[in-house]
């Protein structure tokens, strides 16, 4: 059963064909086997699963099912779960459990979703490789000496691995994207303030958006359709209707324009990898698409942006874990200065530390217009950029990653190098724009990932274009060896 | 010391709390006294993945005060985040505005022994309270209470327009009744409602660059504002006259000793790192919604103080005490439906016998016993001759004591004043009789002694007699 679609999972629960709990059963014991292997949990909630499947197959009884009942999911570790440990992938927050569920979690909930775990990402949603999690690195299920991707790895590679339908992710400048490309799987971020941010452990709060990863583009839709939409609780979210993403997907899509951007196909891009994205892109034209090759000069510089941004807003949301109310307190500090000190320092891994240095850096009085507010700048004028071009072309579609993924502690010596990884994704939240990598091919044995970027709020056109794509291709059926 | 060389120059930043019944970016309550921790919830505790909304009571709240004091309230004004650890500000960060406050501009006119001063308003910006450290609750530990995390504050910020220590309570003041009119802050200064910290330095007088400051904190009464920041010129001076020089600090009031001193820890630097808080959206606001509250402001204190000095023919301070608070206003204003009404008489009996009832038993004119419609009787009576001044005092104690209205009280007590000839004769001649002395006296040319037998006269009556009648027969008699 860990094969078939959500669409199959509906109709063979409402045939009998199997039961919620038998699902979260057969699922959990494949997380067990499987999941501990890849390392792609850091907790397992499998009584609150049961209880929970137990309560859809009632409800299921009932005839009261909501769109997505008895279905498993998995979210990322970095949205508040109540009485689950809510860990970020931090020492930090090793033993923090809150009080309340995100929106996000609460919405899966009442559209009948069974949580079975917590899944492993890089800590506070920060690296591109999921090597900065407390917990261990999680394993790519393709090759399992290289990394999953980051920083929602363990969700990526959960649903790679078919131990789950699917999985929640948050992308700040790639987080879902990236690791989709790496493990082969589907994954969507959709326009910054399409998903409530309400429990959305804060990496930086200006760029967050959570999104969905599964094995299908209509499986992201179903899921993506249960979680979006206005919530009161956080200001940045936008009160728009959320469009029917699973019905819209039927539709005709009508002619469609593509846009490729030199800049995503500069010296830094695997040839192969190119080649596959090069072969995507005949696809699309072969089924009708119109290309225009177009330019968007700022994207050079969105690397840079990101990373004084991010980490700007990250030393500021960052500061509430100075261990006086919760989190990791450091034993023995004899006064509050220490106190902070200590549990900081001991609290927050190597690259959480280093973005908090460079973005109190980049705040601070005599930097701030240099850097930050040059960032922001430079923001605006490659949102500007974006949007322009996409009045002349649907989508832009290109690589999600430079390259496939690479051996586990590739790159873990240098910041720079792995900051490279997200060279194709930051832009897209710098605009607030939604993106979707799905899976176009391998190289080596290893998957690359397509990237199509949209306008706002034109999720579902998106999810319509790569459902298109899907359903003329089969490189996203293909299952890792070891998880058939 | 020759203080008359020097100039101070005042600024003050006044915290006014803000009458919301929920925090400014939670739905927490925000009522005073409540046990520790009570009223903070996930947002006010900085719990990992909560976010703030605005409260949108608090921002009608600062539009108002703005135009109250003819500000620019602006169309576009940015939340940002102030950086800093402390143990009571759970986020390490507070929610203030920094480059784009609510409200820039404005000014309010103050006067002091006669003169009159424009005191500019910077801006007024909104921000959220922190908590508080407590370190008597157990012992040999620090508490932190998060009650007040998330409180709204207006912070209201001057120009350094004042120049001395009464002008700077004279604006605190001002400021203090034009939030209370606009009933946007309770204004109780023990529970921190209202909330100063004073700016001052001082410059040889005729020199326009300004000498270095000082920061004064824990100013928490009127009384202490005018205390702290007279001690700090005189230490100033001090210094300066003995060839020192005055350091930038921050110093602690400490009413006890009438002293400041420096804080410690406060000397270095703070970098706090200021950038738009990205949770909160801008906000703008548009010209229908600030014309709406406009259009729902109440009159002011400085409007309604000088319509009673033209209309009612008030004293100044008579006016200022009685617009000091718009119930006190109203209360007044209500005494005065009768015709022939005569404000200064009700003023003297609101402000004087009422106002001396209600700072004894310390409650507010909203809580008083004694209605306005019952004030407007016993002011009848006295305004009729039905009862004299002393025996009003006593109609009011009745009154507050909950005997009924005056009427009501002057015929069961049976305090109608006497205004019978033939009765008040009687009575003259009685206490005539019973002082010899005092009659020879005056018959000697001892003229004063008639105000002691008058005196005389009007207790035998209880109080009752008319005094003019009684004075008028007396000397009649007398000078027979």
């Amino acid at each position: 059963m860990h094969h078939l679609s959500i669409r199959q999972l509906k109709e063979a629960l409402l045939a009998r064909d199997f039961s919620c709990e038998e699902l979260a059963r057969s699922h959990l014991e494949r997380l067990v086997r499987i999941g501990a292997e890849l390392n792609c949990l850091v907790s397992l909630t499998e009584e609150q699963a049961l209880a929970e499947a137990r309560e859809a197959d009632r409800r299921l009884i009932r005839g009261d099912c909501p769109a997505l009942n008895g279905i498993p999911v998995v979210h990322k570790d970095v949205f508040c779960t109540r009485g689950v440990r809510t860990s970020c992938g931090s020492r930090m927050l090793d033993n923090f459990v809150a009080p309340y569920d995100a929106t996000v979690v609460e919405r899966a909930r009442r559209q009948g979703m069974v949580m079975l775990g917590k899944a492993n990402m890089d800590e506070f949603a920060m690296g591109s490789s999921n090597e900065n999690s407390f917990y261990g690195p999680v394993r790519n299920p393709w090759d399992r000496e290289r990394v999953p991707g980051g920083s929602s790895g363990g969700s990526a590679a959960a649903v790679a691995a078919r131990l789950v339908p699917a999985a929640t992710g948050t992308d700040t400048g790639g987080s879902v994207r990236q690791p989709a490309a790496l493990c082969g799987v589907t994954g969507i971020k959709p326009t910054y303030g399409r998903v409530s941010r309400y429990g959305l452990v804060a990496y930086a709060s200006s760029l967050d958006q959570a999104g969905v990863f599964a094995r299908s583009v209509e499986d992201a839709a179903f899921v993506l359709e249960a979680i979006a939409g206005y919530d009161e609780r956080d200001s940045t979210s936008v009160d728009r209707p959320v469009e029917n993403y699973v019905s819209a997907l039927e539709e005709d899509a009508g002619p469609l324009r593509i846009g490729v951007a030199r800049e995503f196909f500069g010296s830094g891009l695997d040839p192969a990898v190119g080649d596959a994205i090069e072969e995507a892109l005949s696809h699309f034209e072969r089924h009708g698409a119109g290309r225009r090759d177009i330019s968007i000069p700022s994207l050079e510089l969105a690397i840079p942006a990101y990373y004084v941004v991010a980490p700007a807003e990250c030393s500021s949301n960052l500061s509430r874990y100075d261990g006086v109310r919760y989190g990791y307190r450091s034993a023995g500090a004899r006064d509050i200065e220490t106190l902070y000190k200590k549990s900081r320092s001991e609290g927050f891994g190597a690259e959480v530390k280093r973005r908090i240095l460079v973005g109190t850096y980049a705040l601070s009085s005599g930097y701030y217009d240099a850097y930050y507010l040059k960032a922001q700048k430079i923001r605006r004028l490659i949102s500007a950029e974006l949007r322009e071009a996409l009045r002349e072309v649907d989508v832009i579609v290109g690589p999600t990653s430079p390259f496939t993924a690479f051996r586990l502690g590739e790159r873990a010596g240098d910041p720079v190098t792995m900051y490279r990884c997200d060279v194709y994704t930051t832009a897209v939240n710098l605009a607030g724009l939604p993106a979707i990598s799905l899976p176009a091919g391998f190289v080596h044995g290893l998957p690359v990932g397509l990237q199509i970027i949209g306008d706002h709020f034109s999720e579902a056109r998106l999810l319509q274009i790569a459902h298109r794509f899907q359903s003329t291709s089969d490189w996203h059926q293909r299952v890792p060896a070891g998880c058939e | 010391m020759d203080t008359s060389r020097w100039e101070a120059v005042i600024g003050l930043e006044l915290h006014a709390q803000l009458a919301t019944r929920s925090k400014i970016f939670s739905g927490a309550p925000t009522g005073y006294g409540a046990p520790p921790n009570r009223q903070a919830c996930a947002v006010d505790l900085g719990l990992p993945g909560v976010l703030p909304v605005l409260n949108g009571t608090a921002l009608s709240m600062a539009v108002k005060f703005g135009l109250a004091v003819g500000a620019t309230v602006a169309r576009h004004s940015v939340f940002a985040r102030k950086n800093y650890f402390y143990p009571d500000l759970p986020k390490g960060y507070q929610i203030s505005q920094y480059e784009l406050p609510i409200v820039e501009g404005g000014a309010v006119h103050i006067s002091t022994e006669g003169a009159s001063r424009r005191v500019g308003i910077t801006r007024a910006h909104l921000e959220e309270d922190a908590g508080k450290s407590v370190h008597d609750v157990v012992s040999g530990r620090s508490a932190i209470d998060l009650n007040r995390a998330g409180i709204p504050l207006l912070e209201i910020v001057s120009e350094p327009d004042m120049r001395s220590a009464a002008e700077a309570v004279a604006y605190m003041q001002e400021v203090h009744a034009i939030v209370r009119y606009l009933e946007i802050c309770d204004g109780n200064m023990q529970e921190g409602s209202f909330r100063c910290d004073a700016n001052v330095s001082v410059r040889r007088r005729g020199e326009h660059a300004l000498g270095t400051r000082t920061e004064l904190k824990n100013l928490n009464s009127f009384r202490f504002v005018e205390r702290a920041i007279r001690h700090e010129i005189d230490r100033q001076i001090a210094v300066l006259e003995s060839g020192g020089t005055v350091v930038q600090q921050t110093r602690h009031y400490d009413a006890e000793r009438n002293d400041t001193r420096p804080l410690r820890d406060k000397e270095e630097a703070n970098d706090y790192r200021y950038f738009p808080d990205p949770d909160l959206l801008p906000v703008e606001i548009d010209d229908a919604f600030v014309e709406s509250i406009r259009s729902a402001l109440p009159e002011l204190p400085g409007d309604r103080r000088r319509r009673f000095v033209a209309d009612y023919g008030l004293g100044l301070d008579e006016a200022r005490l009685l617009t000091s608070d718009r119930h006190l206003a109203n209360y007044f204003e209500a005494t005065l439906g009768d015709e022939g009404a005569d404000p200064r008489l009700a003023a003297h009996w609101v402000t004087g016998e009422l106002g001396a009832h209600l700072n004894r038993e310390g409650r507010d004119i909203s809580a008083s016993p004694v209605s306005p419609e019952m004030m407007q009787g016993l002011l009848r009576r006295l305004r009729d001759g039905t009862v004299s001044g002393p025996v009003a005092k006593e109609v009011l104690k009745a009154m507050w004591d909950g005997e009924g209205d005056a009427d009501h009280v002057i015929e069961g007590r049976g305090l109608r004043q006497v205004n019978d000839d033939d009765a008040l004769s009687r009575l003259v001649d009685d206490v005539l009789d019973a002082h010899p002395d005092q009659v020879s006296q005056f018959r000697s040319g001892r003229q004063k002694v008639l105000g002691y037998l008058v005196g005389q006269a009007m207790k035998a009556s209880r109080g009752k007699a008319n005094p003019q009648r009684v004075n008028a027969l007396m000397r009649a008699r007398l000078t027979e």
